[in-house]
């Protein structure tokens, strides 16, 4: 058996993604006196590099799957131009869907993380508690902890499953994520208030 | 307008969305905004909203102060503009438009990403257990603005109207014209946006057809399709 016919199976077989990281220290859980510990020495980067090769020798046998890499390691997956005839496999599978303030509303927190809600609403100028809300329900950002300015509040932060559902390996394949996480964003006032122009007429 | 049907339609787009529909849809440049012309034009938008009787954020209001603001202070001589705390901004418009700028380049950026999970979700793994959804707007489905903006469109022509005709006691509501638009619908073929209040002889009817459209969108029974950008809107069954 070549190491590389061996990382097929595994990823074949596996139920989740694996990295070269966990494929690694799989190979080195191998008991000592037993075939499997044939490749207990490999180190990562050579089981990162056949994986590199298994997926160009997919794409150039025209295969209906891929091997593809995304946040959480590798995975066997369809060739996505198969996915009208995919889903007449799981017709169930039905995709919920996100709404465009819900994406706009993730955008600035992937970029921006971790960040306050007040924050958000600034860039956005508008308020999202429900659209936070419905993104936590969908476990796309988690709550990071709590700002340490008066009132601590909340700071919200992206997910694994942020990345995985975007097919992205990390935050930096995000587009344009240079420039937006570095821009200069008008940031929430604290205590919240009144425009200018407001404040005049209601001050006593 | 008969109270039994109440809509309550949550506006999660905000003043910022509206100011950049509005700078698309006229093809303005947002470097130089007209600010007397995108000053009423957002403030016509504002009637509207109120027309309808729709959950309108605070957001909008101050907005629509700041653009009165900022159009008053543009209106005043130069050596008479109040004194700023950053003094070396003249154009009293800067201030929004770095605002705008900054939010449009997080929507580009969030357009990209759903771009990403729609390419995402075509990808099937072996094992099928997590739950996917793709971003709400399908190429060609409209936003709350299109929609708002068909609208206006439909009360100006109706406002214009100089025909004259009996009008008889008025009893619609929001349900009848629900019934009323699903039977229209019933079919499958796709209608013209203004088909819908081609028999709607009163502002009050073409509202609560309009705010039933709106229940039917939001409760995904209709789809409002634009196939050619700031184009005649199309309505059909999901």
């Amino acid at each position: 058996m070549e190491l590389k016919q061996i990382l097929e199976a595994l990823v074949f077989a596996s139920q989740k993604p694996l990295s070269a990281r966990e494929i690694c220290s799989l190979l080195r859980s191998a008991p000592a006196d037993t075939e499997a510990a044939a490749f207990s020495k490999v180190k990562e980067a050579e089981i990162a590099a056949l994986l590199e090769q298994i997926k160009i020798e997919y794409i150039e046998g025209g295969r209906g799957f891929q091997l593809a890499e995304q946040a959480s390691g590798w995975q066997l997956v369809t060739d996505p131009r198969a996915a009208p005839w995919v889903r007449l496999l799981y017709p169930e599978a039905r995709p919920t869907r996100l709404s465009g303030p819900a994406l706009e509303t993730l955008a600035i927190i992937a970029y921006r993380q971790p960040i306050t809600r007040a924050d958000i609403e600034a860039v956005r100028g508008v308020a999202v508690d429900g659209v936070v809300q419905s993104l936590l329900d969908r476990n796309l950002i988690r709550i990071a902890g709590r700002a340490e300015i008066p009132g601590r509040p909340l700071l919200y932060e992206t997910t694994q499953y942020f990345l995985e559902h975007f097919g992205l390996k990390n935050l930096d394949e995000m587009p344009n994520c240079e420039e937006l996480r570095r821009v200069a964003l008008p940031k929430a006032e604290a205590p919240p208030a009144p425009p200018p122009q407001a404040a005049a007429e209601t001050s006593p | 307008m008969e109270n039994d049907y109440k809509v309550k339609l949550e506006v999660f787009e905000g003043p910022l969305d509206l100011l950049l529909y509005l700078i698309k849809k006229d093809e303005l440049d947002i470097y130089d905004i007209p600010i007397g012309r995108i000053t009423s034009q957002y403030l016509e938008y504002m009637q509207v909203l109120k027309l309808l009787d729709l959950d309108v954020a605070g957001d909008f209001v101050v907005m629509a102060a700041n653009l009165i603001y900022i159009k008053s202070r543009s209106l005043l001589p130069a050596d008479q503009q109040p004194p700023e705390e950053t003094a070396e901004e003249e154009d009293p418009r800067w201030e929004l438009v770095r605002q705008l700028i900054e939010y449009k380049k997080f929507k580009d950026a969030a357009e990209r990403l759903g771009q990403r999970a729609l390419e995402q979700a075509n990808l099937f793994g072996r094992l099928r257990d997590k739950q996917e959804f793709i971003p709400e707007r399908p190429l060609g489905e409209v936003s709350i603005f299109d929609l708002i903006n068909a609208f206006n469109g439909v009360v100006k022509r109706v406002n214009a109207r100089e025909d004259v005709r009996e009008i008889f006691g008025e009893h619609f509501s929001v349900s009848d014209k629900i019934d009323a638009l699903l039977k229209m619908t019933a079919t499958g073929v796709a209608l013209a946006f203004s088909e819908l209040f081609a028999d709607a002889a009163t502002r009050v009817e073409i509202v609560v057809t309009f705010l039933a459209l709106l229940e039917l969108i939001r409760l995904k029974q209709l789809r409002a399709m634009q196939p050619e950008e700031f184009g005649e809107i199309h309505i059909e069954r999901v």
